[in-house]
């Protein structure tokens, strides 16, 4: 299990299970998974094709529901909220970041970096502050007015970490985020990730590169919709 | 809250932009509906006003009885060459329309074309022999001198009226009252006034009042009788009287009036068909209906051209929404509300039917000017109807974008996500 700390737990799987009913079949995509991610965490989440990580991804960002057990996120069930409220709970403490970037093409990076604030209405002089700043942060100050497609894949996926951060969520949750990249920007992006955690960032990536989840402090092994293992990379020294 | 609307409003433009020729496709039906409906107003609004105006010339409380020559069967042409025709009204009948209708005014006519001759100034026009009462009927003022008298139609005096631009023709420096003009070849009339200018239509004689000279009736028959020799077919007419008016004391008589004007008429005049009875009122009326029904095909054809042009709309929304599935998607994730996506597309499609609707409105204004240009037909573009044709338009992209943004906005966003 994992080890205990005096971190607080900023997001807590208590037994959840998601079932996807296929005529008479019963899909157990999660069956019965409990775990927590404490404040400064950087956790991977691995298993082979099939073994529930997608779906607890999308359990974790709140951009779907448990068919049973709870989901805390910063102390508060969010596992029967509504779609309206789970909108909020994802604009207000979670970050996404995404295999192929997911910019919106015909917006700046600018206006890519102010969408999450929008829709809290809290878009101003603020918000263009705060982009400029999270831009510099990730080396493309000078690209604020620039169009994703005007932006290298590495670049992309570094406008999305800031548009990540710019609600400042309890945690970044990063789908495979390097899948599309080759292994110098991979790597870029994977240290970028390590510079943002001095400031206490809690990272949730999942991935099914091995090098990747090295990269992490524990790695969270999947296996049929259950937890089959934890492994502490740190202690391990890299080894699964 | 109004900057959040103006960025959504700016976005919305952005993404049309994307796709700038599909955008103002489809904006086509919206442009050429609102256009076609501003354009045809302002024809129809135009065109009515100027029969309306020669309606409500000929005085909204009159009857007109007008002398018209018969259709000439094969029989009557042929011996004809040598009879004279006789047809029209008869002067005693205004006398009996008086005491059929005591309340109203009845005036009688007569019309001759004539030369009419001051120094080096000629001008052929229409001499109206008339009585006093032609004046108040007509609605016409003095604008010098004075008007014919029942003195004057006693003496049967040699004097006239001249209408305003008959007046200017003739007497071009000179105050023409008191100075005397020449009709036809032999008689010497005293001008005695001059009628204000009217600017109204031409009447069933082709020529406006103010080409006219008005001279007692009186006069007209004893210096040129009842026979007249019809220029265009070389033939001797005899018409004792070219029209008689009617003015009756209120509007809501006229239609009374007019019927028992038709019964009296009917037996004499009828089988002969050698009258035309013009109620202004009745026209005015049948043209308000006509106007009406005009706008009622307008309406019909606006609205379905609005339809298409709104079914247009909800495709190309359906067709972005499908594109833009990701999008959601990732709007979705970086959370916002389904309130937020319908807000969006809603947006979108009234900001793509408004450009429609803009630039409809300014080829619909463009239009009417130019066939006031070039056909010289008049045309009135209304503002109020500018506006509500733009409202409108706007409103249809709305309305018709409703359900693609439902659509978008019921997306599973993990579908939306997984979307290629
Ligand atoms: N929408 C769905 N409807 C039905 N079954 C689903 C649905 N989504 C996932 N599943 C099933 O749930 C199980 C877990 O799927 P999930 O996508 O979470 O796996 P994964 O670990 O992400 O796999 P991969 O590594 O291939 O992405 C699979 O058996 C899958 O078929
Ligand atoms: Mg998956």
């Amino acid at each position: 299990m994992q080890q205990p700390t005096d971190r607080p737990v900023i997001a807590e799987f208590v037994d959840v299970h998601r079932h996807y009913v296929m005529g008479e079949n019963v899909v157990r995509a999660l069956d019965g998974v409990s775990m927590q991610v404490r404040k400064g965490d950087y956790l991977s989440i691995m298993g082979r094709s099939g073994s529930g990580k997608s779906t607890m991804l999308n359990i974790l960002g709140c951009l779907d529901r448990p068919t049973a057990g709870r989901y805390h996120v910063g102390g508060r069930d969010v596992s029967q909220l509504d779609d309206n409220a789970l909108s909020d709970v994802r604009g207000r403490e979670i970050g996404f970041i995404f295999q192929s970037f997911n910019l919106i093409p015909q917006l700046t990076v600018l206006e890519n970096l102010e969408v999450p604030l929008f829709y809290q209405g809290r878009v101003g002089r603020e918000s263009r502050e705060k982009a400029e700043h999270l831009a510099e942060r990730v080396g493309l100050g000078g690209r604020l007015e620039h169009r994703p497609n005007e932006l290298s894949g590495g670049q992309q996926q570094r406008v999305a970490i800031a548009r990540a951060l710019m609600n400042d969520p309890l945690f970044l949750l990063a789908d495979e985020a390097t899948g599309n990249l080759d292994t110098s920007t991979e790597k870029e992006i994977l240290d970028l990730f390590d510079t943002l955690r001095p400031d206490g960032v809690t990272i949730v990536v999942v991935t099914h590169n091995p090098n990747v989840a090295a990269r992490s402090d524990h790695t969270l092994w999947l296996k049929d919709g259950q937890v089959e293992s934890w492994i502490d990379n740190r202690a391990a020294g890299g080894a699964q | 809250m109004i900057a959040d609307m103006l960025r959504v409003v700016r976005l919305g433009l952005k993404s049309l932009m994307v796709h700038k020729l599909r955008s103002s496709l489809t904006t086509a039906g919206i442009l050429f509906g609102v256009a076609s409906v501003i354009a045809m107003l302002a024809v129809g609004e135009g065109a009515g006003e100027e029969t309306l105006k020669r309606f409500r010339d000929m005085g909204v409380t009159n009857v007109l009885i007008r002398s018209v020559k018969p259709e000439e069967t094969q029989q009557t042409s042929s011996s004809s060459m040598t009879s004279i025709l006789g047809y029209g009204l008869f002067y005693p009948e205004a006398d009996r329309i008086q005491n059929l209708l005591p309340q109203s005014t009845v005036v009688r006519v007569r019309e001759f074309q004539r030369g009419v001759m001051r120094g080096e100034n000629w001008r052929s026009t229409v001499i109206v022999g008339t009585e006093v009462a032609f004046l108040p009927v007509t609605n016409m003022k003095v604008q010098e001198g004075r008007w014919l008298t029942e003195l004057d139609m006693q003496k049967q005096a040699n004097v006239c009226v001249l209408g305003a631009s008959l007046g200017k023709i003739l007497f071009p420096l000179e105050n023409p009252v008191g100075q005397t003009v020449m009709v036809g070849i032999e008689d010497r009339f005293t001008v005695v006034g001059v009628l204000e200018y009217q600017g109204r239509a031409a009447g069933p004689n082709g020529t406006t009042l103010d080409e006219c000279a008005f001279v007692p009736m009186s006069s007209s028959r004893r210096r040129f009788g009842d026979t007249i020799r019809n220029p265009s077919t070389n033939r001797w007419e005899a018409v004792e009287l070219h029209e008689i008016k009617v003015k009756l004391p209120s509007p809501e008589e006229v239609e009374p009036g007019a019927n028992v004007l038709r019964t009296m008429l009917q037996p004499v005049h009828g089988p002969k068909g050698d009258i035309e009875i013009t109620v202004p009122l009745e026209l005015l009326r049948e043209q308000e209906r006509q106007r009406q029904m005009f706008n009622l095909v307008l309406a019909i054809i606006a609205s379905i051209s609005l339809l298409v042009g709104g079914i247009g709309i909800m495709n190309v929304m359906l067709a972005t929404v499908t594109e833009r599935t990701r999008e959601i998607g990732i709007r979705r994730a970086l959370g916002a509300k389904k309130r937020h996506i319908v807000q969006q597309f809603l947006v979108e499609a009234g900001v793509l039917s408004a450009l429609g609707g803009l630039v409809g409105v300014g080829l619909g204004m463009l239009v009417p000017q130019a066939i006031t240009h070039f056909f010289k037909q008049n045309t009135i573009v209304e503002p109020y109807h500018v506006l509500l044709a733009f409202c409108i338009s706007a409103a249809v992209g709305v309305v018709f974008g409703i359900y693609p943004a439902w659509r978008a906005a019921n997306m599973d966003p993990v579908e939306a996500l997984r979307h290629e």
